[in-house]
């Protein structure tokens, strides 16, 4: 039985964009001038890969089901009974490392455990040693403290990542464009509202917006694990509060500075000769703002983009560390962080649940910018050919 | 004036170069000049013939980067410049050779005011105590003709305005005294009217300390009436030099003579102008032989061959020049075969001046800035950019508006044409009266009116095809058009202002600025106006692409019968494409009328002022230049 959380839908909506993407490049045409462009440089391409890795496990990730339980209790109840546990593709492909539970921390591909305990050997004396671990070798990121696997938890942070900085950009990029540039160009009191509003909204702290839209509407739907029978509606969708919230405001609140961004260059692209000679040829303003002002914005949006993807990845860490972000079950670098906390300051230190973290983000965070610059530059006709 | 023979700096043989993209760029490649005490010599010739880089040279400004100096001597009295190091360059600079940009602004520090800036040159080099540096600059500012010198002393640079900071620019590289002046395009920024003065005042200040002045121009009639030398410079080398006087009157080499001959004067109006074809080859790429070859109208066979050398041919010559047809050893050979094809006579422009209808009529338009302040953007007062004129564009004819820069000409244009929409005032188009329509309504009269901008760099969207920003027009206006039909369409209109059917799916970066500005004119050609607003269509181009352009404008005038309306502040121009010309002063048309008249009797003050302020080079001594005549060819 498929179970599809709301924040799947971000997902489904980046991996179709991406499709459709691939599917424009065959023929010709922009986007096909655009592939030819990033295919000149071995980095893009290596990046380009790491990315759709990333993409590949987030969908994984989020493609579902639950498994129907074929018990006696099943057959007696006449009807079929599925498991509270909707796991994903991901999990089921991982399942070795899912289920490969220690007991507490062990070193990365250590054959026992981090820490001693009493051990009672067969002539009835109890010792205190490190014991040997039940799945030894496989850990190679070695396991956190209630045992698990550290590798699948970071792997299993992709999606949370991706969904937070997709889903926030996905607000943060119609809102910015569609507001900085009717405020540019039309100006006039359509400006002084827009710009009122995003003033005000820049000048309160985020982070008190985000804690208490979280407190508020935070603590409703899926939080992670198990699915509750509750929280199903229409059979297989469920919503996902917590991190949509979360996506929600985080797009809120940084929104801002790309509108003004994009209202500073709306302002200069206005005057430019061009548009006045598109204005000549009786273009409309609907015309002029997408035939002209928007491909020429393009570069801003992009770098913003990705600038904004990196922090709103690291945002998340930030607010699981002060307890607003996503909930302790649902897997995310930032949970993973949070752990490190104490671990780091542990006498041998813990280091590789940090280190599992960060290696999420830094094989996201740099591709991702090394992507978008290459995007920036192919979508510039006056840096292709070069 | 010429106060001794020998040359305060000698050039010799200077080559510099740069690695680009595309190679090694021979920017200058072999120059020598000298310059006397208290003369001024002038380099012209085409953009991006290295004009600049020699200058930077002498100056030892070459960026480290990317260009070196290759060979070649700069001798300055006794001592070699270019083998010196930094620090003792650095002395040189300012204290025996100082230079003047063209954009001023860019070249005053925006945050201290302009007095302090001359006075620290002065402090570096001449030791002077803060007292009698600020003494010496407020001398200096008062020479520089500003009767408040303590005022400027302490303006900012952006209060200033272009003219004034000219001046500034001025006193500080005069301030000490310098034995070479280097100004490169002193004036290329600034408005028409103020030209003048500036060059003037670069000579008044040469004969007070009587040093060697170094200007570089575009600007030919400027050269005429101010230089005492000329070097006509084509990539990267000198090809003619000799005094204004021979050189103006009997140029020899082919280039030099093309060039004057580009230029818009009354006594060419009937016929096209005499433009040179193609354009300067890159610096990293040079024809082989003469480097001229290939677009020079009198190229012979052995011209791709064998280098011209610059040299004094004979007495017979007068002055040096790097041509084959004047080596009489050469024309004797079998290489001195004509080959260019033959570049008949410019076509003549026949135009019949008789009575026209009116196709469009301006009644008091008045379009107003508001000027607003504070917090709640209170209109506290008004730009009156047009205040109240009047005019009348006949069918197929042009009307200049001339007049200088900030007096209104482009709100002007735009306004009639209701890309602004003006205050107050009527534009009579067929009885119609634009002004009172509505954006849809007149959406079917944009077929009959365009414009065409200024700038080819800014004119065209950077991210669309020439397809997409020539067909625009089409798609908007002729909706019902297939996409078959206006591809044609386009293509044939590209094809009109000289531009192949490869052009359709490139860029407007891939082209050079003439090219860019032809394309301009296509998207304006290619929804067949009636009438055509050219708003300074051809300042921002070189000399022979002006030319190209112009004769472009005018033989598509003749063709499709387009009224032109066309703003600018080239004197030249107007008398070489207008039929009536309208002053423009402060918002308000001071004289409107046929341009003969006009120029031979302004009566307006502020025209006898315009037309006295620009410096023109008489029309018929540009008419009298012909290209020499190769002799018949060999059997
Ligand atoms: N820093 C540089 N790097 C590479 N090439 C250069 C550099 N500076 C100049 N050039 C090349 O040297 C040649 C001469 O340039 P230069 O600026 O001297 O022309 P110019 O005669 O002064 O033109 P203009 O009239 O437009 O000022 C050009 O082909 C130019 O592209
Ligand atoms: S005639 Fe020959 S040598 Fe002289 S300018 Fe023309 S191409 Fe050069
Ligand atoms: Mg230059």
């Amino acid at each position: 039985m498929p179970i599809i959380l709301a924040t799947d839908l971000f997902v489904y909506l980046l991996v179709a964009a991406g499709a459709y993407f691939v599917v424009k490049t065959r023929g010709a045409g922009q986007a096909a001038d655009v592939l030819r462009e990033l295919r000149k440089r071995r980095l893009t391409m290596a990046a380009l890969t790491v990315l759709a890795i990333y993409a590949g496990v987030a969908l994984m990730d989020s493609v579902r089901w639950r498994d129907a339980l074929d018990s006696d209790v099943a057959a007696g109840n006449n009807g079929r009974i599925y498991s509270p546990e909707a796991l994903s593709l991901l999990d089921r492909a991982l399942g070795g490392l899912r289920l490969a539970q220690e007991k507490t921390y062990s070193s990365p591909l250590a054959s026992r455990l981090f820490t001693k305990e009493n051990a009672l050997l067969a002539s009835g004396e109890v010792r205190r040693e490190y014991a040997p671990l039940k799945y030894p070798g496989i850990h190679l990121l070695g396991t956190d403290k209630v045992g698990s696997d550290v590798l699948y938890m970071a792997v299993k942070g992709v999606r949370t990542a991706i969904i937070i900085g997709a889903g926030a950009t996905i607000i943060i990029i119609p809102f910015a464009i569609f507001f900085g540039v009717i405020a540019g160009y039309f100006g006039g009191v359509i400006d002084d509202v827009i710009q009122y509003v995003y003033t005000t909204l820049a000048s309160i702290p985020g982070v008190l917006l985000i804690v208490a839209f979280m407190l508020l509407f935070g603590n409703r739907g899926y939080q992670g694990g198990s699915v509750a029978p509750d929280d199903v509606v229409l059979g297989v969708f469920v919503p996902n509060d917590r991190l949509m919230w979360l996506c929600l405001i985080l797009g809120i609140t940084s929104w801002t500075d790309l509108c003004r961004l994009i209202r500073g260059e709306t302002l200069k692209l206005r005057e430019l000769e061009y548009v006045q000679a598109a204005r000549a040829l009786g273009a409309g303003k609907l015309r002029i703002i997408y035939a002209h002002v928007v491909p020429n914005l393009m570069h801003l949006v992009v770098i913003t983009f990705v600038l904004q993807f990196s922090s709103l990845v690291l945002a998340e860490a930030v607010l699981s560390y002060i307890g607003i972000g996503v909930g302790p079950q649902t897997g995310s670098w930032g949970n993973m962080i949070n752990t490190a906390r104490l671990e780091l300051s542990r006498a041998p230190v813990v280091w590789w649940n940090l280190a599992g973290a960060f290696a999420g983000m830094f094989f996201l965070v740099l591709p991702a910018n090394v992507f978008a610059d290459a995007v920036r530059d192919a979508l510039d006709p006056r840096l292709r050919n070069r | 004036m010429k106060e001794s023979q020998t040359p305060v700096v000698e050039v010799i043989g200077l080559k510099t170069y740069f690695r680009s993209s595309s190679g090694v760029a021979r920017a200058v490649d072999g120059v020598s000049f000298g310059i006397r005490k208290g003369s001024t010599f002038a380099l012209v010739g085409e953009s991006g013939c290295g004009k600049s880089v020699t200058a930077l040279s002498i100056i030892g400004l070459i960026d480290r980067h990317s260009g070196w100096i290759e060979g070649g001597k700069v001798r300055l009295g006794n001592e070699e410049l270019t083998s010196l190091d930094e620090s003792t360059m650095r002395q040189v600079r300012g204290m025996r050779v100082s230079m003047i940009f063209q954009e001023p602004m860019t070249s005053l520090n925006p945050v201290i005011c302009v007095g302090e800036q001359v006075a620290e040159g002065i402090r570096l080099h001449q030791k002077a105590s803060k007292q009698d540096a600020r003494v010496i600059t407020v001398a200096m500012l008062s020479r520089v003709g500003f009767d408040e010198p303590e005022r400027i002393y302490r303006a900012y640079p952006h209060t200033l305005s272009g003219g004034q900071r000219q001046r500034v620019m001025i006193a500080m590289a005069v301030a000490c005294k310098p034995e070479l002046l280097i100004a490169d395009e002193p004036t290329t920024a600034l408005d028409v009217t103020i030209q003048e003065g500036i060059v003037r005042l670069i000579k008044e200040m040469q004969s007070e300390t009587s040093m060697a002045v170094l200007l570089i121009t575009h600007n030919m009639a400027l050269v005429y009436k101010n230089a005492d030398e000329v070097g006509v410079m084509y990539a990267g080398k000198i090809v003619e030099a000799g005094s204004v006087k021979t050189l103006f009157s009997k140029p020899l080499h082919p280039y030099t003579i093309k060039l004057l001959r580009s230029m818009p004067v009354a006594g060419q109006r009937t016929h096209a102008l005499d433009a040179i074809r193609g354009s300067v080859p890159d610096a990293a790429s040079y024809p082989s032989g003469c480097r001229f070859s290939g677009r020079c109208p009198r190229e012979m066979a052995g011209c791709a061959q064998k280098e011209p050398e610059l040299v004094l041919r004979g007495q017979e010559h007068g002055h040096p020049v790097a041509c084959h047809l004047y080596d009489a050893p050469f024309m004797a050979s079998r290489s001195a075969r004509l080959v260019a094809s033959a570049e008949g006579v410019p076509a003549p422009l026949d135009k019949t001046h008789n009575e026209r209808p009116v196709l469009l009529e301006v009644r008091n338009l008045k379009t107003w800035y508001p000027i607003r302040r504070g917090l709640f953007k209170r209109v506290v007062g008004h730009v009156k950019a047009v205040d109240g004129i009047s005019l009348s564009i006949r069918k197929g004819m042009t009307l200049a508006l001339v007049g200088e820069s900030g007096c209104g000409k482009s709100t002007a244009g735009k306004s009639i044409i209701r890309l602004i929409t003006p205050d107050a005032g009527e534009v009579l188009y067929m009885g119609k009266d634009l002004c009172a329509m509505k954006e849809g309504e007149l959406r079917p009269l944009r077929r009959r009116m365009q414009m065409i901008f200024q700038d080819p760099y800014s004119s065209l969207d950077p991210r669309r095809t020439i397809m997409n920003t020539v067909g625009e027009g089409l798609e908007i206006l002729y909706p019902e058009m297939s996409r078959r039909s206006r591809i044609a369409k386009t293509a044939s209109v590209l094809e009109r202002v000289g531009l192949g059917y490869d052009a359709l799916n490139r860029y407007p970066h891939e082209f050079s600025g003439g090219q860019r500005q032809r394309i301009g004119i296509a998207r304006a050609l290619a929804v067949e106006p009636e009438f055509i607003v050219c708003d300074e269509a051809v300042s921002a181009l070189d000399v022979s692409v002006q030319a190209q352009i112009l004769n472009l404008l005018k033989s598509i005038q003749l063709d499709m019968g387009i009224a032109m309306l066309f703003i600018t502040h080239d004197l030249g121009v107007v008398e070489y494409m207008a039929d009536e010309v309208a002053v423009m002063y402060d918002g308000k048309i001071v004289e409107h009328g046929n341009v003969e008249e006009i120029f031979a009797r302004p009566r307006h003050e502020y025209t006898k002022k315009l037309l006295a302020a620009v410096p023109r080079i008489d029309s018929a001594l540009i008419e009298s230049l012909k290209l020499p005549v190769v002799p018949a060819a060999w059997p």
